[in-house]
This record gives C-alpha cells, sequence and structure tokens, in this order.
C-alpha cells in the first residue's frame, strides 16, 4: 500500500477562504491536547491563552502593539514571497533598521525638534532596505541562495546590536546596564489613546502599509511583474520585465518596512535600544504572511491572531504555568496547520494498494462491453 | 464474461476497454487495440487525442483506471516500464532521455538491467547499428550527435533488449525526410523479422506508406480501426479531425519593390549554455507583405535565433538585427515591441503565457508597453476595464473557445490558447511579427486559422518570419524558404522553386550550393 498526493482538476474557492480558519481550529485542538498532556486544565489554559487578552482594554492594546510590527514586516515578506524571492531575514532588517533610526537621537540627542520623528522613522526605512541589499545584491549578482543568505545576517545584525549597546552607545548612566539611553518624547513614537493604553501609532503606519501594498499588488502594473516573475520567470522576461530588478525591489521593500517597523518598535513600545529588542517578530511575520494568504489585508488579521498567541502565552506563564516556549510551539503548530490545509486544497489523499499482478475479470468484462 | 478473458493467440497485443481519467478529463475513455505479430500499426490521431496516454499505460508508465491488457493471449498487468520490458515491450521515446555527457554505449548501458561489460555492450551496438543499416559510434559523445543519430541510439537499446513489441512515439517529428526514409527501412526490416511495430504519427503520408493496419484516436475514444493502405490521406485525415481538413491559402505574390521590414545582418550570438547552438552569420531580410519561413530540425538553433530576434538576449552589435531599417540589436524586448515588432515564442505555458494567470493577465503580458495609456494608465494602475474589454475582443476574433468568461492560461487546450497568444499580438496590428511553431500540437482547425491569419497579417503590409519544423506548414504558408543548420542559415529559397527533397538536404546539413551531391548521414 502507499499514499499518493493526486493533484485536484479545481481548487475549492470556498476552502480556499475557510483554510486559515481550520488551521486556527486545528491548532486550538492540537493546543488542548498539549495542555492536556502537560497536566494542566486544557479549557482554562486555552481561555487564558485566548479570550481573556480581549476581555480588557489595556490588553487590546497591548495586541496592536504585539500586531503592528508583525504586520509591516509580513506585508513586505508577503511581496517578496508572491515574486518568489525567500527572504527569511526580517528580523535582522528590523534590529538594523531600528539601529539606523537610532543613529540621530542616540549620536545627536539635541537636535530635538518635528523634523526628528519622520527623519527617525525614514532612517529606519533605509537602515533596513540597505541591510536587505546584501542577499538581493548576492542573489541578483552571484545566484546566491537568499534563504541562507538573509537568515544568517540576522545573527550578524543581533550581534552587532548587542556590541552596540553593550559597548560605544551604552547609555553611561544606566549603572552597567546594556542599553542605550532612552529616547527623549521628541523621539518618541505617540500613543494613539494615551488615556486607555500603550498603543502607539505604529499599528496606524502598518495598516496604511497594508494598505499601500494591497492597491500596488491588485491594480497596479508593478505588482503584476511581481506575480508574472514569481510564476513563471520566462514569461515574465518575454513581457519584458526584469527578473534582477524584481529581486532588488521587493528585498528593499521588504527590508523597508522591517525597518520601519524595528524602529517603530523601540521609538514606541520599548523607548531604547537594548540587546533584545524583538520576541521573533521577523521569523513570525513569516507565518503572518502565510496564514494571510500572502494578502496585505489578510495579513492584517493574521497579524492580530499572531499577537494574540504572544500575549496569551503571557498570560498563560503566570496563569497556567507553562514555559513562555508553548509560544513558539503554537506559533508552530499554526504555520503547520496552514501549510496542511493549503496542501489539501490543492491536492487529495489516495490511497492505492499493492494489488497482486493478476487479471480482474469484472473489470476486464465491463471495459469490454 | 468468460470469453473477455481469453484472446486470439496470433495477436501479440490486445488492448480491451482501457481507461484514463485525470481529475475532469477523460483522456482514454474505453480504448481497445489490437496488434498483431509481424504488423506495423499506426496510433493515428491529433494533438490531444489520448494516444500518449494509451502509451504509457502499454510501457507501464501510468496505470489505467479501467479495462484490461492481454499480451500474448494472458491478461497482464503491466506495473512499470522494467516490467513492461521483461514482458518484450521496448519503446522509443519522443523526447530522449539520454546524458549528453556520457558515450553512446555508456548510455545504453545504463539502461540495461544486467551488468555486462561496456565494451561488449559497445560491440553489440555496433553488430546491431550494422545490420539495421542504423550507422553509429558507440564510442561517441551524444552531446556531439544529431538529433537523428541519438534517436538511433534509443532504437538501439530498445533493441537491444531484444522486445516483441516496439513503441514508436513521433519518431520523425526530429529528422529530415531523408533520415525518415532511412528509418522507414530500418522499421520493415525488423516487421519482416517478425517483430511488431506500434507507430505513433499525425503523419499521414508516412502511415499510408508504412503501416498494415491502423487505429485512430480522437477526443480519448477509437473512431476507427482501418487498413491506411485502403484510405486515402483526406480520409484518413477526416477520420482524425471529424471534419473536413481546410488549408490555409496563401496567393503568390509580387514583392519587387517592396520596404525591408525585418532585416537581420552577420548575426552571430556565442552558445549561452554548455549545450546551446551558437548562430553564425545570419542574415535574412523580410519584406512588407512577405511570409519568411526558416524551416530545420529542432535543435539546429532555432530558439536562439528567436531570442536575439526578440530582445530576450539583447545583441552586442546594433546593426545585427532592424527593424523598419533602424538597428535595435541593442534594444530590449519592450522597445523592440514599441518599434512595431511583435513575438510569439515555441512554448505556449510559461513562456508565452503565464499558465496560472487569467487570459486578461496574459493579455497584459506582452502589451504593456505597447498600448501607450490605453492598458496601463499614469503612474502604472492598471484599467482592468481596457485590458478585459481588448482580450474579450481577441477570444471573438481568433474563435477561442473557453469553459469560463475568463479563465485561467492553463485550463485552454493547447490550440486555443495558442489562438489566444497569436490574436494578443495581431491585435495590435504589428509591423513586424516573429513567430517560433506556430501551430505546433495544435488541432488542425485552429492551425488552419492561425496560419491564415499569418498570411492575411503579411498581405495587408506586414512582414512575418515564421520558424517551424513543420515543413507542410512552411511550403502553405511561406513565400521564401531558408533552412536553418546547425547555427546558421540558408540562402532563401522562393516557394515557387522550393522542393520537400531540397529542403529536405539543406536540414541534413548538405552544402547549399551541392544539394545534388547529397551526403546523409
Amino acid at each position: 500500500m502507499r499514499i499518493e498526493l493526486v493533484k485536484r482538476p479545481g481548487q475549492s474557492k470556498l476552502f480556499s477562504v475557510l483554510s486559515p480558519l481550520i488551521a486556527f481550529g486545528l491548532t486550538i485542538i492540537a493546543g488542548a491536547i498539549l495542555f492536556a498532556v502537560l497536566g494542566k486544565n486544557p479549557a482554562t489554559a486555552l481561555y487564558t491563552y485566548f479570550i481573556e487578552p480581549l476581555t480588557e482594554v489595556w490588553s487590546v492594546h497591548e495586541l496592536m502593539i504585539k500586531a503592528a510590527p508583525l504586520i509591516l514586516i509580513a506585508v513586505g515578506l508577503s511581496v517578496c514571497f508572491i515574486s518568489n524571492n525567500w527572504n527569511i531575514g526580517a528580523e535582522g532588517q528590523f534590529v538594523m533598521g531600528a539601529i539606523v533610526g537610532s543613529l540621530v537621537p542616540v549620536m545627536f540627542p539635541q537636535f530635538q525638534n518635528a523634523a526628528l520623528l519622520p527623519l527617525m522613522l525614514v532612517m529606519g526605512m533605509l537602515g533596513g532596505a540597505a541591510y536587505a541589499f546584501i542577499p538581493a545584491f548576492l542573489k541578483a549578482r552571484f545566484n546566491t541562495n537568499e534563504i541562507l543568505t538573509s537568515l544568517m545576517l540576522v545573527y550578524i545584525a543581533q550581534l552587532f546590536l548587542d556590541w552596540l549597546v553593550r559597548g560605544p552607545w551604552r547609555d553611561p548612566s544606566a549603572m552597567n546596564f546594556p542599553q542605550a539611553p532612552r529616547f527623549s518624547p521628541a523621539a518618541t513614537l505617540p500613543e494613539l489613546f494615551p488615556a486607555d493604553g500603550r498603543a502607539n501609532r505604529g499599528f496606524i503606519l502598518a495598516i496604511v502599509a497594508a494598505l499601500l501594498v494591497w492597491f500596488m499588488m491588485s491594480r497596479a502594473l508593478k505588482g503584476f511583474e511581481l506575480r508574472v516573475i514569481g510564476q513563471s520567470p520566462r514569461a515574465g522576461r518575454f513581457a519584458g520585465f526584469s527578473s534582477s530588478g524584481i529581486i532588488f525591489f521587493s528585498f528593499l521593500v521588504s527590508g523597508a518596512l522591517a525597518g520601519l517597523a524595528g524602529i517603530s518598535e523601540v521609538s514606541g513600545a520599548i523607548g531604547r535600544l537594548q540587546p533584545q529588542i524583538s520576541p521573533g517578530y521577523g521569523f513570525a511575520a513569516i507565518i503572518v504572511a502565510f496564514l494571510g494568504r500572502l494578502n496585505p489585508l489578510g495579513i492584517v488579521a493574521a497579524g492580530l491572531v499572531l499577537a494574540l498567541s504572544y500575549l496569551g502565552g503571557e498570560a498563560a506563564q503566570i496563569a497556567v504555568g507553562v514555559t513562555d516556549k508553548t509560544v513558539r510551539a503554537f506559533q508552530g503548530m499554526l504555520l503547520f496547520f496552514v501549510l496542511a490545509c493549503d496542501t489539501f486544497i490543492r491536492y487529495q489523499i489516495r490511497i492505492v494498494p499493492m494489488a497482486p499482478a493478476s487479471a480482474k475479470p469484472v473489470e476486464a468484462a465491463r471495459g469490454n462491453g | 464474461m468468460t470469453t473477455s478473458l481469453t484472446s486470439s493467440r496470433s495477436d501479440l497485443l490486445d488492448v480491451r476497454g482501457l481507461t484514463k481519467v485525470f481529475g475532469s478529463l477523460t483522456a482514454c475513455n474505453r480504448v481497445d487495440l489490437t496488434i498483431r505479430q509481424g504488423e506495423i500499426h499506426a496510433l493515428l490521431g491529433e494533438n490531444g487525442a489520448g494516444k500518449s496516454t494509451l502509451v504509457k499505460m502499454l510501457f507501464g508508465s501510468l496505470e489505467p483506471n479501467d479495462g484490461q491488457i492481454f499480451w500474448k493471449g494472458q491478461p497482464v498487468r503491466i506495473a512499470n516500464p522494467s516490467a513492461a520490458r521483461s514482458f518484450g515491450i521496448g519503446m522509443v521515446f519522443q523526447h530522449f532521455s539520454l546524458f549528453e555527457a556520457l558515450t553512446a554505449a555508456e548510455n545504453i548501458a545504463l539502461s540495461l538491467d544486467a551488468d555486462s561489460p561496456i565494451h561488449s555492450i559497445s560491440e553489440r551496438a555496433r553488430d546491431l547499428s550494422h545490420s539495421y543499416g542504423l550507422p553509429l559510434d558507440p564510442e561517441s559523445l551524444v552531446g556531439d550527435l544529431s538529433v537523428g543519430e541519438r534517436q538511433r541510439i534509443e532504437i538501439i537499446r530498445c533493441l537491444l533488449q531484444e522486445p516483441d513489441l516496439i513503441i514508436l512515439d513521433e519518431p520523425t517529428s526530429v529528422l529530415t525526410p531523408q533520415e525518415a526514409d532511412k528509418l522507414f527501412e530500418t522499421l520493415e526490416r525488423l516487421r519482416d523479422e517478425g517483430k511488431s511495430i506500434l507507430y505513433i504519427s499525425h503523419r499521414l503520408d508516412e502511415v499510408k506508406r508504412l503501416c498494415d493496419g491502423a487505429t485512430v484516436m480522437r477526443h480519448g475514444k477509437v473512431v476507427a480501426h482501418c487498413d491506411p493502405r485502403k484510405e486515402t490521406a483526406a480520409s484518413l485525415a477526416r477520420m482524425m479531425v471529424g471534419a473536413d481538413v481546410v488549408t490555409a491559402h496563401s496567393e503568390p505574390i509580387d514583392l519587387s519593390g517592396a520596404p525591408e521590414l525585418l532585416g537581420v545582418r552577420d548575426l552571430s550570438r556565442k552558445p549561452a549554455g554548455p549545450f546551446s547552438i551558437p548562430l553564425k552569420n545570419i542574415s535574412l531580410s523580410v519584406r512588407s507583405g512577405e511570409v519568411f519561413g526558416i524551416a530545420g530540425v529542432a535543435g539546429n538553433g532555432q530558439g536562439e535565433l528567436f531570442e536575439a530576434l526578440s530582445g530576450e538576449a539583447i545583441q552586442e552589435r546594433a546593426e545585427s538585427i532592424q527593424i523598419r531599417g533602424k538597428a535595435v540589436g541593442r534594444m530590449n524586448i519592450s522597445q523592440r515591441r514599441m518599434m512595431g515588432a511583435a513575438f510569439v515564442p515555441e512554448e505556449r505555458l510559461g513562456h508565452g503565457a503565464a499558465p496560472r494567470m487569467r487570459l486578461s493577465e496574459n493579455l497584459l503580458l506582452t502589451r504593456h508597453a505597447t498600448d501607450g495609456r490605453a492598458l496601463v494608465g499614469r503612474g502604472g494602475v492598471i484599467k482592468t476595464t481596457a485590458v478585459d474589454a481588448a482580450s474579450q475582443r481577441v477570444i471573438k476574433e481568433m474563435d477561442v473557445r473557453k469553459s469560463a468568461p475568463d479563465p485561467e492560461a492553463a485550463a485552454l487546450s493547447g490550440g486555443n490558447l495558442q489562438k489566444f497568444i497569436i490574436g494578443r499580438e495581431l491585435d495590435r496590428q504589428p509591423t513586424v511579427m516573429v513567430v517560433n511553431q506556430p501551430t505546433w500540437g495544435v488541432d488542425a482547425g485552429a492551425a488552419a486559422r492561425i496560419r491564415q491569419a499569418l498570411i492575411e497579417l503579411a498581405r495587408s503590409g506586414s512582414a512575418v518570419l515564421v520558424i517551424s519544423q513543420d515543413l507542410d506548414e512552411l511550403f502553405e504558408i511561406s513565400d521564401a524558404i531558408a533552412v536553418m543548420h546547425n547555427g546558421e542559415l540558408s540562402k532563401p529559397i522562393p516557394r515557387a522553386q522550393a522542393t520537400f527533397e531540397k529542403i529536405g538536404l539543406l536540414m541534413g546539413g548538405a552544402e547549399p550550393g551541392h544539394a545534388d551531391h547529397p551526403e546523409v548521414a
């Protein structure tokens, strides 16, 4: 007996839309089993994880804080993934965006005016884009595998940040803590509704970015170009589109958006540079991009779901007493189920029995009729 | 019910009710086929009629959904190609599976189950090649061999396994007329020795000349079993197509004084990859009103020439390619399109069209730069309504049959997609049209329509360059024919003076001036 994946003649539109929901449902079921095995009450654990964070205003603000970088990065990644460029290094571009965006407030603390914040955001985007330029150049020029180069550059960026905040950029008044000086109010991303929570305007940036990219992908020639090159590069060249141009474009856009997420995070949510500025947003955003079906509007919804898994994970550590690794486990299961559901939308399973090499008289007779 | 379990002893192969379903497509629908001992049996059908699917089931590469195969009177299940070989079924594929960097003998050794030493294989191959008139040096590298010679390796490889039934899939599609004649002699000798041959083709003259019996397929079903020698080419064609076959009609035209619209001057191109063909000093001139045909066996540089003409490969010298008198060798494909040129490549899916994109999007593929602001507006915003309207116009004009208003390209049959791709270019009235294999794998009705459209485009004052391996097609539509061989292009021969023999010799590499003393390898 063997199992075959047989391509379906047509793909169900309904299930294409439902697939992320089914994947989420399966993740919940698998999560319940996980908690039960760990000896926790699955109902309480899941409530703490996925419902409780939504019941209070402050934690909804926290949700937006977590969702903003995920959406920003994932929207950029969708541009890459659609054009068949596998940028796995958004985490590194996020860190570089944070570093370059912080250049002015850290090096020139006396520069304090209305231009400071926009300047920081633009420099953050430039930093992320410049860092993404490296794997793009290597791929376009030397045909290097961008998955490996972009991934390895993540560790370089993280260690560079670590060195900066322990060395040249360390705040002298921070009692030897490895951190850069706190940003001044002029260098801080303002809060959305200061009255009832911490959520900042980074969330607005994320929504605007999602809308712009959605428009580009669905209405503009550039989006068409990205899709053609991603689906059939030879047809793309025949159309007069440049493959290497698309490599640079998609990496620079996703790098800039990751960089914007990075500077928004340190300027808004954290308030200073420190060794750890991301709980793996750059990697979780890969899940967000696929969960959102590489559609910027879907990514907004998917970003909120993933943000919830971070918040729930924090709450569950305290209330249920599970490790923070369960967050990763949940995210992993979610990606697994999304990809599995997508596979079953395109293929069906066929079990082929290993029949003996003998005749089938009934079929033969029917075939002869 | 019991009668179906046995089969007449003189039948080597008896197939009953064989069915293969791919999703919603029934590629083979209750196919019956009988091949006697010592018979050359033709399997006739247009592209997409289900011939290849049937043969793959006979050779064990596909599993039938239903039906029964009897081999020498016994019901059998052919699980895989090696099972087929052990029964005594050998196959020569249309697309060869040879390693170019290995010698002929090494390639043969790879496919043999037993681990016999390579020099004994060489010897046996040499013996076989002598006795069947298939000249071949087993020590030569496959990469250096012509397509015809490669086919001989496949045939010898097949014969070494001493099969009772040899399946040949479109064997002459890669041969010159003279090489094909040689092949027929070999096949006849094999038949006289008592071997059976299943000969798959859509070339009716060959089948009439060579085959003792024929099974005709259309849309996955067997429509007739007949004796091809008692049929006419026209009656066979009618069985294949299901209707009378129309041919395109081209009146001779006086081109004296007509301006040149497409010119190629001493175009040379280094090989782009290890096995691609360098182009050597190619010159040609296509005038307004003219259909210029380029014949040649596949893989003699036609693809490389197309890329150079289209601008997918940009040339070093601008003057080497001229469109409307302007040197365009350094321009890219979009710039050349804006000069009024249009291009249709050989591969439909993945080159001429993006398979998973809708027809309207595929229209935009080659038209986004050329139609001014009609399709793409300010700021690069696509004008969806205008694109849809243009694509519906093409669909209507070329009679593209489809199942949905705006289906994905991959959902169309080969012929309908090709009509769309050609129509997409015709829709903007190109001044210069370059087409590679306009009707490859296209059904007869669509092919006639496409050919007629190309003639009409030329007669309306454009220059049309057609690269094709189908000599019938070139004779039907061209005003002059040149032959490509090994990266070189012969002088054009006016249609009135061109004969199959003359063109065939040039395809085989004979010097243009010495066509009377051919040396056919």
